[in-house]
């Protein structure tokens, strides 16, 4: 192309949309700049320490290895939200705090560290010893068994990454304002991990299930004994007892030491704490899938059982959480997930939609699991509105914000899938707005 | 010939028989285990328990067990009312869920006593006996409209309640009707 690749040099062909998004591939056909070499000022009489300037850390012995490590000292910014702004007194009251919202911000590849993932409980964390605790499954079954963590450490396992969302995830956006929330408040219900554990149809198929059977009902052991009906065609395809997240046991907020893990469902659905499963012929209609998780629609009837999370993406740099200090070259990242499958495309729009271009998909691009896409930005200094729009590989396609609310109305509180539009003024602030 | 047939279908049988003894882990689940870890109640009133309930020991029950987060009728602290409003939306149908109360909008009562029973006292979950959750859920459908104040709740009488709400809902699963999709 006879580009001078060293400087990055841009020209016409690489601009893919208006307002300066770029070729996707723009940094990866760059050789990497090579930097000048430093200009030596070491003297040459060879009469200093040799060490003189240097930072402590290169002229002491570093500290001993760790029995479990922790992540430098100078990274204690990043951590979880326990609470939206102003709501610390109100929740001081009487409650403890239930939900912990990812800073996604901080956040680039897929996989969330575990100590990071999202929580949210109903009536807080139960402690657990896992030598008093197993899961029984009875009801429509041959033979009613129970497995405790031994027991299910035995089985061949399977070793899956998948996002987990909370339905609740970005829900004040159905609001007629934009808030200005973070983007960690407002999206932070999203997670993704390596789940490890023992595929449910496993066991099932041990208990030998009735084939009248239609639904499983799974209960956990915590405190309120949280419970929810599964449908048996998604219990038997890929729903687990997931006993590890990212190669370790699973934490006590994820439900040590052992949870249901229903891929691509609502985050609700996913019982931790897992203690019992009634094999059923017919919904317990429990009050998380009843008075809760359900979404009343614009003629007043509430969808029920609408477990599956929609297509979804979320560009997470830049998002409200920084600001553009410099006209200059950006990355625009994010990510992209959805509850059916694998994603197809992600496009992005610098124009508030007007013009799209295709983002590069980060490989591997896994089945309900958190997809990074990327594309190469020039800010040029006015004002732009940054969205992305995933389509997955059923051509769902992420709908506007107009259009979700004229389908479902602003009365529910779950299911928020719609484009995410973040307007980046001259000065380089950037704000949540509709668009 | 036939030896050797023999023996192929004995090592085939030996080594799935070992499979299938490999992948076994479960231990038989008594009734006892059953009991402590499986609290629903269906619809249909089937595993309600025995015991009975009215409303007026639900209101001293109620009073003494939930107004420390929970509103009596008529009061309107608005911490309390966020926490959970559980009387008063005249209008059948609120603007978000946290107005979605029993009478407007939850379609079965048997799940009023199944929640309360499994999470309530929000500190002492399963502090009271059957007959008080009875009691609870008795208070809690007369103070929503539901039931008459000498209506008595038991494992007969709470599945015939009728919810205002009952016909509100549609399933979405496998897939939300079409109607509420988004379409650009």
């Amino acid at each position: 192309m006879g580009k001078d690749h060293k400087s990055t040099v841009i020209d016409a062909t690489d601009h893919v949309a208006k307002g300066g998004l770029l070729n996707r591939r723009l940094f990866l056909n760059s050789a990497l700049a090579t930097t000048a070499a430093l200009a030596t000022t070491r003297a040459a009489y060879g009469q200093e320490i040799v060490g003189e300037g240097q930072e402590d850390w290169v002229i002491t012995p570093g500290s001993s290895a760790l029995e479990y490590s922790d992540r430098s000292r100078f990274e204690a910014d990043t951590v979880k939200r326990l609470l939206p702004d102003g709501t610390e007194e109100f929740f001081n009251l009487r409650l403890t705090k239930y939900t912990a919202r990812t800073p996604l911000d901080h956040m680039l590849g897929t996989i969330t560290p575990s100590g990071l993932h999202f929580e949210r409980s109903h009536q807080g964390i139960p402690d657990i010893d896992p030598d008093q605790h197993s899961l029984v499954i009875h009801g429509m079954v041959k033979q009613p068994l129970k497995f405790d963590i031994e027991a299910l450490e035995n089985y061949p396992t399977v070793s899956r990454y998948y996002f987990l969302e909370c339905s609740g995830n970005s829900a004040v956006l159905f609001q007629d304002e934009p808030t200005d929330q973070s983007l960690q408040q407002i999206h932070g219900l999203l997670s993704g991990s390596e789940w490890t554990g023992v595929l449910l149809s496993t066991l099932l198929d041990e208990c030998g299930i009735d084939p009248n059977a239609k639904w499983i009902i799974a209960e956990g052991a915590d405190n309120g004994m949280m419970s929810r009906s599964i449908p048996m065609d998604k219990a038997l395809d890929d729903t687990m007892i997931a006993i590890r997240q990212n190669g370790e046991r699973i934490r006590p907020s994820q439900g040590y030491p052992m949870r249901l893990f229903n891929p691509g469902f609502e985050g609700n659905t996913s019982i931790k704490w897992l203690r019992s499963i009634y094999v059923s012929d017919r919904p317990a209609m429990s009050v998380q899938e009843t008075a809760k998780y359900t979404d009343m629609m614009p003629d007043n009837k509430s969808l029920q059982f609408s477990l599956e999370m929609d297509v979804k993406s979320l560009i997470t740099r830049p998002s409200n959480a920084m600001s553009l200090q410099k006209k200059a070259l950006y990355e625009i990242t994010g990510l992209a997930w959805s509850g059916k499958g694998k994603i197809a495309q992600v496009e992005v729009s610098v124009d508030g939609g007007k013009t799209w271009a295709d983002a590069a998909l980060e490989e591997p691009v896994q089945s309900k699991m958190l997809t990074r896409f990327r594309i190469p930005w020039l800010w040029e200094g006015g004002p732009a509105i940054l969205q992305s729009r995933a389509i997955d590989e059923f051509g769902r396609i992420q709908p506007t914000r107009d259009a979700l609310i004229s389908a479902r109305g602003q009365n529910p509180i779950y299911h928020y899938s719609a484009i995410q539009s973040w307007a980046v003024a001259s000065n380089g602030e950037i704000k949540n707005v509709f668009a | 010939m036939y030896l050797h047939k023999f023996l192929i279908i004995a090592v085939l049988m030996g080594a799935s028989l070992a499979n299938a003894q490999q992948s076994r882990f479960g231990a038989p689940a008594t009734q006892e285990d059953i009991d402590k870890s499986f609290w629903t109640v269906f619809p249909d009133g089937e595993f309600l328990p025995d015991g009975e309930g009215n409303v007026a020991a639900g209101r001293e029950l109620f009073e003494y067990n939930c107004t420390l987060c929970h509103n009596m009728p008529g009061e309107n602290d608005p911490v309390k009312d966020e926490i959970g409003k559980l009387f008063g939306v005249d209008d059948k149908r609120g603007r978000t869920n946290l107005q979605q109360t029993i009478g407007s909008y939850w379609p079965y009562p048997t799940t009023v006593f199944d929640y309360i029973r499994r999470a309530m006292p929000l500190i002492a979950p399963m502090s009271l006996t059957n007959s008080d959750y009875y009691s609870l859920t008795a208070y809690l459908l007369y103070e929503n409209g539901v039931i008459g104040e000498d209506e008595i709740m038991n494992k007969d009488t709470l599945p015939k309640v009728q919810m205002p709400n009952r016909d509100g809902f549609i399933n979405a699963y496998p897939e939300v009707p079409e109607k509420y999709k988004a379409k650009d």
